[in-house]
């Protein structure tokens, strides 16, 4: 039973793995942006999709990935423009496009389900080569947070900070923060695409409800990473890294509940409830245990 | 330098709720114009920043900088020619950025933002020089995040933000009266010399009519969407409270509603 458990432990960080880059991408909408985008939820799946029906079909899996990408950037660019020039709430304008990719997604697979064999196809990562399967995922793991850091450290990417900080601010500084609000919204799905890819080829299929309560798993480890992290430093890089620990942790406790015998259907509702404590935890801290402050004066 | 004709604005049209806050609204400045504006409360002081920030369009009327017209230009557009300080401490600062990052967003007010890095070597010693003459002890907190400082050092990294590339106007919308006594007078100390070093065309609202006496060469007050007085230069420099309420009354017909002008 315990041998069992430590086998699993394995694949739990890869999927883990896999769903931190899903996080990453959650992180840079909810923590850097502060909106809360549901497109999520559709859009790892629609890289799931594009990956797995253009692989099937003959098409090299990079190629296949790049592709995976490039949809994952057009769902979020839709939700920006949706936000900024339809003027949509941000989750409204996300649940929106999430809907509308629901069809989009059954249209690219022609079907609820194709299976992605690795026996059968050339693929960057299975689940019966675990060892293959965490070395890629954490090459892809270590780019793409190098390249966010980069990123973010430049003046665009620091005009997407400042957005999500203060908008007042931003427009008082030139900033233009429709633009920039729709540059986070899509880069954030294109790497939400990217890790939908990634399942795809580790499990063997995409499935059309592959991304269903993706936004709370991926909420669920930024959380979590932040709980991790934060006291140790601000770096942007080192929360990017808690994030995907985040992930990681989470399948660690997910496949541990499993192995105690917790009934597999209540483990979104599980889930959600974890996650719907900790966004709450900051509020009662601030409403319960502050003491009162005086006045609106700032020294 | 600044021109606005005639300007219109009225909030919630066509509601109970009607409120025209601009109502055929002029004025010119001269470069160097140093103005400082009261007016009661809803006399439109701060609409009349906002249209010339661009937060919101007017109904009618065109604004002019220097004999361009930005009428139509969206706010994060015309942020080159403005440097803005509001009245809430919060508003002017990015809380979870560094005092380093936030001044640098600053300097790159009206460029493109590309992809070079956010912070250049050469500008770490420009901006700790200008922090060390605020003379606040901030130049040696340089990344500290600006959410911890206080509101009035806050308003001192704005104004230095503010101030940066010499806008060509600069907008202090009651900029110290969420401060304390004291740290308001450091901060319009601070105000004062920025305006004089950069010789910057400046508009200043204040609440409180000593200020608006001491400070500026040009003084304006508002009164129902309208400027209804307009002193400068020698006659400015001999004004007292009480020749600004007479001012006001005869006007505008009213007595000056607004107690926390005239008790402070």
């Amino acid at each position: 039973m315990f041998l069992n458990w430590l086998g699993a432990l394995p694949g739990a960080a890869a999927q883990g793995m896999i769903w931190g880059i899903m996080a990453i991408g959650v992180y840079l909408t909810y923590k850097i942006l502060d909106v809360a985008d549901l497109t999520v939820d559709g859009s790892i799946c629609t890289g799931g999709a594009v990956c797995a029906i253009l692989v099937t079909n003959g098409v090299n899996v990079w190629l296949a990935m790049l592709i995976a990408l490039i949809a994952g950037l057009l769902a979020g660019f839709v939700t920006g423009l949706l936000h900024t020039f339809m003027g949509i709430p941000a989750i409204l304008a996300g649940i929106l496009t999430q809907l509308m990719l629901w069809s989009i997604n059954l249209k690219i697979m022609g079907k609820a389900n194709v299976a992605l064999p690795s026996r059968k196809y050339d693929l960057l990562l299975a689940q019966i080569n675990i060892e293959k399967s965490l070395i890629v995922l954490a090459v892809a793991v270590i780019l793409l947070i190098v390249l966010l850091y980069w990123f973010f450290g430049t003046e665009l990417g620091a005009s997407i900070r400042a957005t999500g900080n203060n908008l007042n601010m931003s427009r008082a500084q030139g900033i233009n923060t429709d633009f920039t609000k729709v540059l986070g919204l899509t880069l954030s799905n294109g790497i939400v695409a990217l890790s939908g890819a990634l399942l795809a080829q580790y499990q063997g299929f995409a499935d059309v409800s592959m991304g269903r309560g993706a936004i709370v798993i991926g909420l669920a480890a930024v959380i979590i990473g932040e709980a991790v992290i934060s006291k140790i430093s601000q770096n942007l890089a080192v929360r990017l890294v808690g994030v995907v620990a985040g992930g990681v942790i989470y399948y660690f406790v997910y496949q541990t509940v499993i192995f105690l015998g917790l009934d597999a259907d209540l483990l979104k509702m599980l889930s959600a409830i974890v996650v719907a404590f900790f966004l709450a935890v900051p509020y009662w801290k601030k409403t319960y245990f502050t003491k009162a402050k005086g006045g609106k004066k700032h020294a | 330098m600044l021109e606005i004709i005639d300007v219109k604005k009225t909030f919630n049209p066509g509601t109970v709720n009607a409120k025209t806050a601009l109502n055929g609204l002029n004025l010119t400045l001269k470069d160097g114009d140093f103005v400082t504006v009261i007016g009661g409360n809803g006399a439109g002081k701060s609409t009349m920043l906002n249209a010339i920030a661009g937060v919101w369009k007017p109904d009618e009327g065109k604004i002019l900088i220097d004999g361009t017209d930005i009428t139509p230009m969206p706010e994060h557009k015309r942020a080159k020619f403005l440097g803005r300080v509001f009245q809430d401490p919060m508003m002017g600062t990015a809380a979870d950025m560094q005092i380093i990052e936030n001044l640098a967003l600053a300097k790159r007010r009206g460029t493109r933002r590309g992809l070079a890095w956010h912070i250049k070597k050469t500008e770490r010693a420009e901006y700790r020089e200008l922090l060390a003459s605020l003379d606040l002890g901030l130049e040696t907190r340089l990344t500290s995040k600006v959410g911890l400082l206080s509101g009035g050092q806050r308003q001192a990294v704005t104004l230095l933000m503010a101030s940066l590339n010499k806008p060509k106007l600069l907008l202090l919308d009651e900029h110290t009266a969420a401060l304390d006594p004291k740290t308001s007078a450091k901060v319009l100390e601070i105000t004062d010399r920025i305006v004089t070093e950069s010789n910057l065309t400046t508009l200043m609202i204040t609440h409180n009519m000593r200020d608006a006496i001491a400070h500026g060469n040009r003084l304006i007050m508002m009164h129902e969407g309208r400027i209804v007085v307009d002193v400068e230069g020698e006659e400015k420099k001999k004004l007292t409270v009480e020749d600004l309420l007479g001012l006001f009354a005869k006007a505008s017909g009213k007595e000056f509603s607004n107690d926390r002008a005239i008790l402070s």
